[in-house]
């Protein structure tokens, strides 16, 4: 039987190679200068909706919150095989902690009418909480079952996974709706496929094209602007290249709940981790230091 | 989520498994110990499970005051959709001001869950806590005694310092090996409270088939001195160097990922972000480069010797003593010199 699905994914700074471009000369992290990507495990979360379907039949439905620019993983989405996209973008959901964003995640869940299984990646590579899973879970009322590393099999309406506990594994079985969360140790996620690429390079958001329409005619007035991006925008929808683009009132949203105002966590203060050389007492590699060295951290008690 | 209530006690989520406490719980007694004596108001524990009565009194030892116990057979293995009923049942009744939980798998599936459903504040994986007033920056209303949830994120690149101002509990996973493990007291006294939670049969929808324990036999955070390698170590034979100072020296051994990545050790030894936390009294890193995650695991030794030939490592800014060398020569001259010591004692 036919399974739908549902997968969340995040666009997010390469936090992991910060390298020496992306620091600042007072040796913090430029956070502009680090390349955007697909959150990692997300990839897994993708490729296992994905293995699901091919075996079972279905959709699987590619869902990010985020700027314009997030557009980009929902096309690697397309590329990998996904059948629907859609772009969760609006200013007022700006500034949002994992309560506002699961709460946003869950409506647009909702609104488009579930799924047999949400699938989310186990964490992400910049808020680093691990959070927006569990929570989405919460909000849609449905189980949820953390770190898969195997989808043991699907059957019906239930659902059987093997787990990382963190002290071994498990293997759980659960009736469907559920929300899964998924390790990068899960699967290999496939590549983007060529004639994949071909047909949805030039996928795009409403956003997207707004902007490459104020490129293309600087001159035009507001109203012959936006006018062309509608008949662009209709243009892509009758060719099945309109990446969905959805604000908090498409998905009915409690305003009060997204963003500043619905976050209850807020960030008083960041430090960016600066290497400062503060001194340590350089010891120098000869048995004389070496023997100094050891002798010194006798009588200090930091060895028997 | 609960209103700001200064009078709530400071509680620890007492996660067990299998009847045993997990080191973090034992870890965070001691943090909600001080933190609530600051606040003065009594520390708190929620305990959940099927056969828990012994449990009790080992977190008052360590710090607690009040532990609210549920128990029920149907809650002998974890779920998380009971589990956080019963949690939240916890928190409505008894408004605590401050919840923690170790940053473990278990709590990092539980705690979200429960914030979603109380809609209150969730800070994640943090390493230290504090109270302090706070000035919010956009209305300038100033906050007491505000819990300050400090923790790293971005990959460990930057430092975060997240406060809730209203929508309480104010809530927290703690790392774990990152708060001090006190010295328990066997005699100190306090009080155990059932909770009555009604548990519908529906919540418990999830069905364990199989589970697998696999015991660590490696004990890091138990160790006082860890010899770690990395890297630079280059094989898995040359690897023996790093485990035959640890024998020297009495200590563990550690690794860093670059080390279990390139099959020197197994993963159980890998020191950091994805590894485990230490803070042993002598931390030894050879040829690490002192990667942010791999610091993250290891900076609050009390003492670090960094050995590596590249003087410009960033292992060198946390370390207390530097040797800018090849460990394949300093390594055995620290052994040679271990030694002697022991020979003249
Ligand atoms: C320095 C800093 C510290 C922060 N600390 C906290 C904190 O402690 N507590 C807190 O509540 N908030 C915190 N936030 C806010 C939090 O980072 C954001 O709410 C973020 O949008 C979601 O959290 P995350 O990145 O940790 O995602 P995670 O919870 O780690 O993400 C897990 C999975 O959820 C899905 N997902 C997450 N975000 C999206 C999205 N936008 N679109 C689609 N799918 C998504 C993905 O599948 C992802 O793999 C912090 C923000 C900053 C800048
Ligand atoms: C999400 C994420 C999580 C991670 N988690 C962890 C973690 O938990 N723990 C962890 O350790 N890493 C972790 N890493 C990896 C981390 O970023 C580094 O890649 C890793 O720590 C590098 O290990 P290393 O310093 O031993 O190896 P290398 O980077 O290879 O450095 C080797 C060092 O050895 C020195 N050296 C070489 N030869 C000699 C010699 N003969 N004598 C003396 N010195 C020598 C070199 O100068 C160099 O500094 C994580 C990465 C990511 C992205």
């Amino acid at each position: 039987m036919p399974y739908h699905s549902i997968v969340l994914v995040k666009q997010v700074p390469d936090t992991a190679n910060v390298t020496a471009e992306a620091m600042k000369s007072d040796g913090t992290v430029n956070r502009a200068a680090l390349p955007a990507i697909f959150n990692p495990e997300d990839l897994h979360a993708l490729e296992t909706a994905l293995e699901l379907r091919d075996r079972f039949g279905g959709t699987v439905t590619a869902v990010s919150m985020g700027p314009p620019k997030a557009a980009d993983v929902l096309r690697s989405c397309l590329y990998r095989g996904a059948n629907r996209a859609i772009l969760l973008t609006d200013r007022r959901a700006a500034a949002s902690d994992t309560l506002a964003t699961s709460y946003i995640l869950a409506q647009t869940v909702q609104a488009i009418g579930g799924a047999d299984l949400v699938f989310a990646g186990r964490q992400a590579i910049d808020g680093d909480t691990a959070q927006v899973g569990p929570q989405c879970a919460e909000k849609l009322g449905i189980p949820q079952i953390t770190y898969l590393e195997q989808l043991v099999d699907v059957r019906d309406r239930s659902v059987r996974v093997r787990r990382n506990t963190g002290s071994g594994w498990e293997i759980v079985e659960a009736p469907l709706p559920v929300l899964i969360t998924v390790m990068e140790t899960a699967n290999r996620p496939r590549p983007e496929g060529a004639r994949r690429v071909h047909r949805f390079k030039r996928a795009r958001v409403e956003a997207e094209v707004a902007a490459e329409v104020k490129l293309a005619l600087p001159d035009a007035t507001d109203d012959e602007q936006a006018a062309e991006t509608a008949r662009r925008v209709e243009a892509l929808r009758k060719q099945g290249l309109l990446i969905e683009q959805w604000d908090l009132d498409r998905i009915g949203a409690d305003l009060d709940r997204c963003g500043l105002s619905g976050s209850p966590t807020k960030v008083f203060r960041i430090q960016a981790i600066v290497l400062t050389k503060e001194g340590y007492t350089e010891i120098p590699p000869t048995e004389e230091g070496i023997r100094r060295l050891v002798h010194e951290l006798v009588l200090d008690h930091s060895i028997g | 989520m609960i209103e700001v209530n200064r009078k709530g006690e400071v509680w620890v989520y007492a996660e067990q498994e299998e009847g045993v406490l997990r080191e973090v719980v034992l870890e965070l007694c001691g943090k909600a110990h001080e933190l609530a004596s600051q606040l003065g108001v009594p520390a708190g524990a929620v305990l959940i499970g099927s056969q828990v009565a012994a449990l009790p009194q080992q977190l008052i030892a360590h710090g607690i005051d009040r532990v609210y116990v549920v128990q029920d057979p149907r809650l002998e293995h974890y779920q998380t959709t009971p589990y956080a009923q019963c949690v939240c049942e916890a928190i409505t009744q008894h408004k605590p001001q401050i919840v923690m939980y170790g940053a473990t798998p278990l709590g990092r599936d539980l705690a979200p869950r429960v914030a979603s459903a109380m809609r209150a504040g969730m800070t994640a994986d943090c390493t230290d806590l504090q109270i302090q007033d706070v000035t919010d920056p956009r209305s300038k209303e100033v906050h007491d005694k505000l819990l300050l949830q400090i923790r790293p994120a971005f990959g460990g690149n930057i430092i975060a310092t997240i406060v809730n101002y209203d929508m309480w509990p104010q809530m927290a996973t703690v790392r774990e090996g990152v708060m001090p493990l006190r010295e328990p007291d066997p005699a100190r006294q306090g009080q155990v409270i059932p909770l009555t939670v009604s548990l519908t049969d529906d919540l418990f929808a999830i069905r364990l088939i199989e589970k697998h324990l696999q015991p660590r036999t490696v004990n890091l955070k138990g160790a006082r001195v860890i010899v770690a390698g990395g890297g630079g170590v280059g094989s898995k034979a040359n690897f023996q160097l790093i485990h035959e100072l640890a024998s020297a020296i009495g200590g563990a051994v550690g690794a860093s990922r670059a080390a279990v990545d390139g099959g020197y050790i197994s993963k159980d030894y890998q020191v950091g972000q994805t590894g485990t936390t230490v803070r042993p009294a002598l931390y030894i890193a050879a040829g690490i480069s002192g990667a942010v995650q791999h610091r993250a695991g290891m900076e609050e030794s009390a003492k670090i010797i960094a050995i590596n030939s590249d003087a410009d490592a960033p292992i060198f800014s946390v370390a207390h003593y530097g040797i800018v060398g090849d460990l394949n020569k300093v390594i055995p001259t620290m052994i040679k010199a271990l030694k002697e010591r022991s020979v003249v004692e």
